[in-house]
Parts: C-alpha cells; sequence; structure tokens
C-alpha cells in the first residue's frame, strides 16, 4: 500500500506565505516549524533567564529583600517550568529534530506534517497562560514538581494554570515523539539502512520513545492532581486519606526519562558536531546506538532515586541505587567515544566545537555528581540542597544549552546561507563557560555544608559564596549580548557561507543553504557514510 | 481488524516528480495508542498502589454489584464484532450493510454509556467519599469518555459510509479502519479496568 506524494499538493506551496511571514503561519513545511521552535523556544529562554537573574539578585544577600518570599517562590517556579518545558524540550527534541531528520532519512518532510504543525502551535499559547498566571492571583508556587501537599495548599488559580499549560505542553511533546518515530521508522528513503543513520537520528528515536512512554504518564497524574484542587478529592491529600508518595512515583516516573528527553538529543547532535570539526569518523558508532538504547531502557526504571527521602523501604533504595549506577556505564562509553573520535583529530578552533568541548567538559562533571547522588548514604545527606541544583544545572545548562549554542553556531550557515562571526562567538563561548562555571561550581560546597534549595532567606555565613555565584549569574546574562549582536548583524551582512562551509558529510550539507522547499532538487542523495572522514582526501586524489 | 492493504495507491497528476511512500498512518495511530494506553497504565499502577498500602477508613463502602459492569462488558465485547462485521462489508462494497453495522456498533457504545450513568447514580458513595470512590470515578470515568469520543466517531464514519457522496469507500478504508482499531483498544482497556476493579 502506497501513497504518492505531489509536492505541489502536499505542501499548499500557493497558499502558505512567502518570507519572514511564513514564521507567523501554520506552515508544513519541517523547516520553517523548526525555525519557529527555536525562535520561540529562545525568547522563552530569554524569560526563563530574566527570572533566574532575579533569583541570583534575591540570593545575594541573605535576607529577602529584593523581593516578598511568595513570589521568590513564584519566580522560581516559573523559572524551572519555562526553561524546561518551553527551552530545553522544545528547542533540543521540536527545533533540530524537525529541522535535520527528514534530511537525515532522506525525506522531503517529516511524517505528519499537518500534526508537526500543530504540535508546534501548542506551545505559544501555553507558555503565555502560563507567563499570564503571574497576574492572575499570582502563579503557581510549589516548584516545577507541583509535589502535594504544598501544590493543594497553595494559591489554586495559579496551579490550575500552571497544571493546564503542561498538559498542553505534553500533548505537543508527544505529537512530536509520535511524529519523529515514524518519520525515523517508516520514511527512510529507499536503500538507507538503520545502521547508516547518522546519530542525532538514534538519539531522537530513543528521545521519541521515552516522551511517547513517560509523557502520557505526567498527563494522568497531572489531572488526578487537578481534581485534588477543583473537586476536592483525595488522591494525594493526606488528610483525606490520600498518599503524596503516589504523586511522587508518578511524577518521577515522567520527569526522570524528562531528564533523558532533555540530554539523549544532545548527544545526538554533539555526535554530529565533533566529527566534522575533528575531520575524524565517529569512533564507536555501533556502541553509540547500544548505548542510547541502554539508556532509554535503564532511564525508565531509574525514577525512585529522586525519592531516597520520602520513606522508600530498603529494597527500593537498593535496586534503583544499583540501576541509576548502571546508568553510568553506556554514558561513559559515549564519553569515552567521543574523547577517542577527538583523538588525533585535525581539530579546528571554532565557536561549534569550543561550546561542544565545554559540554564534555561540564557533563563529565556533572554526571560524577549524578553516581554520588545515586549513593543513598550521600543522597541522604545533601537532598533538597543547593548541591543537587548545582548538578542539575551542568546537566542541563553545562550540557544541554552548551550544545543548542554549539548547535546554532554549526548550522546558522546552512539555515541562513550566512556565516556568523567568530570573534563574538568564541567571546560568547569563553563568558559562558566562565560565567557557568562562577554561578554553579560554589552551589556544590553551599550544598556540601547545608544550604536549602528554595528558599528567599539563608544562613548569613553562606553569603560570600552565594555573591560569587551571583556574579557568574550576571557574566551569564551579559554572555546573550554577544550572541544576539552576532545573530543579528550576521543576519543581515554575515559572509556568504556556500553549500558546505564545514565539509560535511552529513545529507542536510548536500544541498543548497537555505534549503529549497521540497529539501533537494531532484532526488534524495543517498549517505552510507556519513562520517567517512580521513577517506575523502585520499579518494578525491 | 479489517486489513490495512486495502488502500489503493491514490495517484495524482504530477509532472516533475512522481514519488510514493508506504502508508504510515495506522503506524502513527498505534504509537498514539500506546501512549493512551500508558495514561491508564498510570491510573492502574494507582490504583493498585492505594490497594496496597491505603487502608480505607472504617465503615467506607466500597462494595460494588457485578451484573451492570458484566452487561457492559458483553455489549463492548459484542460491539467490537460488530464493527469488524462493519469492516467487512465495506471490503465487498456493501456500503449500506456497512453503514448499519456501524449505526448498530455506536448504538451499543450509547448503550454502555447509559448504563455506566446509571451504576453511578445507584451507586452508594459520591466522588469525595473516600480513596477507593475517587479513584473507581476517575477510572471509569477516564474510560467512559473515551467511548464518547469513540462513539462520535462511529456516528461520523457512518455518516461518511453514505453510498451517494461519502468519503468511505473501499478505496479508502483508512477511516474505518482507524477507528476500529481504536475501539478495539478501548475495549481491550475495559477488559483490564472490569478485572482490576471489580473481580479482584
Amino acid at each position: 500500500m502506497t501513497i504518492s506524494i505531489d509536492p505541489q499538493k502536499t505542501n499548499n506551496e500557493s497558499l502558505q506565505p512567502k518570507g519572514w511571514l511564513r514564521y507567523f503561519s501554520f506552515s508544513l513545511d519541517h523547516k520553517v516549524i523548526g525555525i519557529q521552535y527555536l525562535v520561540c523556544g529562545f525568547l522563552f529562554y530569554l524569560i526563563g533567564g530574566t527570572l533566574a537573574s532575579a533569583i541570583r539578585i534575591e540570593l545575594a544577600s541573605p535576607m529577602s529583600d529584593f523581593m516578598p518570599r511568595d513570589v521568590y517562590n513564584q519566580v522560581l517556579t516559573l523559572h524551572g517550568t519555562i526553561m524546561i518545558f518551553l527551552w530545553i524540550v522544545p528547542v533540543v527534541n521540536g527545533a533540530f529534530g524537525n529541522y535535520l531528520i527528514p534530511f537525515y532519512v532522506g525525506a522531503r518532510d517529516m511524517a505528519f506534517p499537518r500534526l508537526n504543525a500543530v504540535a508546534f502551535w501548542l506551545i505559544p499559547p501555553s507558555g503565555l497562560m502560563l507567563v499570564a498566571s503571574y497576574f492572575v492571583e499570582g502563579a503557581a508556587q510549589a516548584g516545577w514538581t507541583a509535589y502535594p501537599p504544598l501544590s493543594i495548599t497553595t494559591p489554586q488559580s495559579g496551579q490550575i494554570i500552571w497544571i493546564l499549560s503542561v498538559l498542553l505542553l505534553g500533548g505537543s511533546s508527544i505529537f512530536g515523539g509520535i511524529n519523529f518515530i515514524a518519520t525515523i521508522i517508516k520514511l527512510r528513503r529507499p536503500g538507507l539502512k538503520l545502521m547508516q543513520l547518522p546519530m542525532y537520528c538514534w538519539a531522537m528515536l530513543g528521545t521519541s520513545l521515552l516522551v511517547v512512554l513517560s509523557t502520557p504518564v505526567l498527563a494522568g497524574t497531572l489531572i488526578l492532581l487537578s481534581f485534588d484542587i477543583i473537586a476536592n478529592t483525595g488522591f494525594f491529600n493526606p488528610v483525606l486519606g490520600g498518599n503524596v508518595v503516589v504523586y511522587q512515583h508518578l511524577f518521577w516516573f515522567y520527569s526522570h526519562p524528562a531528564v533523558y528527553i532533555m540530554v539523549l538529543p544532545a548527544f545526538g547532535l554533539v555526535s554530529e558536531i565533533l566529527p566534522v570539526h575533528a575531520r575524524k569518523p565517529l569512533f564507536g558508532y555501533t556502541t553509540m546506538v547500544f548505548s542510547i538504547m541502554g539508556i532509554v531502557v535503564l532511564g525508565l526504571v531509574v525514577w525512585a532515586h529522586h525519592m531516597f527521602t520520602s520513606g522508600t523501604p530498603p529494597w527500593m533504595r537498593l535496586f534503583f541505587t544499583i540501576a541509576t549506577a548502571f546508568i553510568a556505564v553506556p554514558t561513559g562509553i559515549k564519553f569515552f567515544n567521543w574523547v577517542a573520535t577527538l583523538w588525533g583529530g585535525k581539530i579546528s578552533i571554532n565557536s561549534a566545537m569550543l561550546f561542544s568541548c565545554g559540554f564534555i567538559i561540564n557533563f563529565v562533571f556533572g554526571g560524577i555528581t549524578g553516581v554520588a547522588l545515586a549513593q543513598v548514604p550521600f543522597d541522604i545527606h545533601v537532598h533538597d540542597t543547593y548541591f543537587v541544583v548545582a548538578h542539575f544545572h551542568y546537566i542541563v545548562y553545562g550540557g544541554t544549552v552548551f550544545i543548542i549554542f554549539s548547535s546554532i553556531y554549526h548550522w546558522f550557515p546552512k539555515v541562513t546561507g550566512k556565516m556568523l562571526n567568530e570573534k563574538l562567538g568564541i567571546l560568547h563561548f569563553i563568558i559562558t563557560f566562565i560565567g557557568f562555571n562562577l554561578c554553579f561550581a560554589p552551589q556544590h560546597w553551599l550544598g556540601l555544608n547545608g544550604m536549602p534549595r528554595r528558599v528567599a532567606e539563608y544562613d548569613p555565613q553562606f553569603q560570600f559564596v552565594n555573591q560569587i555565584s551571583s556574579l557568574g549569574a550576571l557574566l551569564m546574562a551579559i554572555s546573550t549580548i554577544p550572541f544576539l549582536i552576532n545573530v543579528f548583524l550576521s543576519v543581515r551582512n554575515g559572509k556568504n557561507a556556500g553549500d558546505n562551509p564545514w565539509n560535511a558529510l552529513t545529507p542536510e550539507w548536500l544541498t543548497s543553504s537555505p534549503p529549497p522547499v521540497e529539501n533537494w532538487e531532484g532526488e534524495a542523495p543517498l549517505v552510507e557514510e556519513p562520517y567517512g572522514y580521513g577517506k575523502e582526501i585520499s579518494e578525491q586524489k | 481488524m479489517t486489513t490495512l492493504d486495502s488502500s489503493k495507491e491514490i495517484q495524482k497528476n504530477n509532472s516533475e516528480v512522481n514519488e510514493t511512500h508506504e502508508d504510515f498512518r495506522m503506524f502513527g495511530l498505534i504509537t498514539f495508542l500506546i501512549a493512551d494506553g500508558m495514561t491508564f497504565a498510570g491510573f492502574f499502577a494507582a490504583y493498585l498502589t492505594y490497594k496496597a498500602v491505603n487502608p480505607l477508613p472504617d465503615g467506607a463502602i466500597y462494595e460494588l454489584e457485578l451484573p451492570i459492569p458484566t452487561l457492559n462488558t458483553i455489549l463492548l465485547l459484542v460491539s467490537s464484532a460488530t464493527f469488524h462485521k462493519a469492516g467487512k462489508a465495506l471490503l465487498k462494497d456493501k456500503n449500506s450493510d456497512s453503514q448499519k453495522w456501524l449505526f448498530f456498533t455506536a448504538f451499543l457504545g450509547i448503550i454502555f454509556l447509559i448504563c455506566q450513568l446509571f451504576e453511578y447514580f445507584h451507586l452508594p458513595f459520591g466522588l469525595t467519599d473516600n480513596l477507593f470512590a475517587s479513584t473507581f470515578y476517575a477510572l471509569t470515568g477516564f474510560h467512559g469518555l473515551h467511548v464518547t469520543l469513540g462513539t462520535l466517531m462511529i456516528l461520523i464514519i457512518a455518516w461518511q459510509s453514505r453510498i451517494n457522496g461519502g468519503r468511505l469507500t473501499s478505496q479508502n478504508m483508512f477511516p474505518l479502519e482507524a477507528v476500529e482499531l481504536y475501539w478495539h483498544f478501548v475495549d481491550g482497556i475495559w477488559v483490564v479496568l472490569f478485572i482490576i476493579l471489580y473481580l479482584l
């Protein structure tokens, strides 16, 4: 059974607006949708970053003098929710996935273009709703985890808007996941084998499996939570005979895989970037694929390591400690593979490469603290302290956000046809790297010494270290400026990039920059060796 | 399920490129149903955990009568068979037969919903009475929502299978196959729900 594709009909070319207006339309072109995801996500990143700056200003002094305590709670809740659900997940999955996956599988678009557009257009309204909830009776105050009974006892309207917003974003995420699975498995160009796909396809396949299996559980949990808030049921309310630990289990059944949903695509992207700029094949392709699938399977059975202090029985602690420690094995394999890819390569030091190397350094550090946190005695000591905050930000900022910037530097020439300015890019990297480590490395010390997270006031003995951390946050805020200047200048009058400025071998570079609407004039190329660097010179001669 | 291979190749005039690809709409639907099933799995896991670790207060009522849910189980299983009949009839180009079977399936779905509401009104406990009552209404209500949506979709495709001007023909079986798969899924969930909630 087959369906023939008619480019004119499927894309409604005559009906789609041209020029910059198409980015505000219900476009079905996967490249337009990818850019919509990226720009929308970046705007929310600026909002979330402003909130983070507010948090660090507040924490520069031990008293809550910059904002009242309940406002501080709202700010930290919005910061977490916006950064996770509106910046990292949509950008690292939706933006790069939509832009790159059809190229990598040799297709003209995603499997379900209309579903794809629906998935994107769920994001701006739910994001605006979330931001607007601050102006209704105050935004949600229970943190991005929304643990009951806190989420039941704090003001209701903000919490309900938060639940609705996260439900919509979860729906968007599920639609995207279904689309990626169908595209990678079913829409591959004839002749292209699974084991010839670029690594990002495997990462997105694993991520989408996690999205499809775990996000619905969060949706069900949040529906039950909203019943507790609106209808006065007692699922998670101990006063009415409910059980808060059940919420924690169901929540972390989604939210631990969510960490892999945020970081696996970054693993895929860095596997694309490193071989290009080191001019070497990706080391250990097969082990990379099995590591990703290993992380997917293990990622589904480690959730209770977030709950070692929630009265978990000893057998559960033992099981989840061991399972979590096992995840270090596939992750470690991937890191050794990346280092081996760089080893002896002809490395170009440019912004994309620098951000990727920054990712490796930061993520190894975050990974080591992660293994430490999996050990029950240590976890009980630092639970709910700044150590956890530091670990988490080393994973999602030092890991994923570094890769998002690296990918922007790497694929900007393809998307716009213009090169980014390298000097401004390197300046951006230096300020980000110093600022990030200055901000979060001291927080390990704060946590080990017992400073609890999520509170506006703290013991004055921690003030000096907190001020160092706030200084780092200031640098991180400043680092956005050279990046924005760079993007605006380069879009207007950057150097012309040509079709393949990096001499890369993956399929997206084999078409013009920016690519035409149907990706290729004529048939899609068959790329059997996306990482065949080193061979090309001898073959060309 | 009726044969997947029934959709004929859709031919369109195209001067430059004439490419074909496999029809993977059913694949996408199956992926979605796995996701939907995970929502139910979360609810079932919560229910079983509550049953194991959260004792109900003394005097709480959690006895359920079996006749109505047993009737409902039979109704849904029969409706799965009648839906299958509708697909078989459409494949043989007997559109009016197919339409009759579809209306009968939708009728069974509506009877199921009426029985469910009848049960709700005659239960000795309300939504907020105790933990068991809340979980009972959440699970059956969420399933009832699925049955409602399924019934509406069956009525839509029954309308689409009319002889003059309907889009559902033996050449275009996908809408019927998709709704049929969804309906079997909802039936399967009900059987699991019936065993866990009423029999355990």
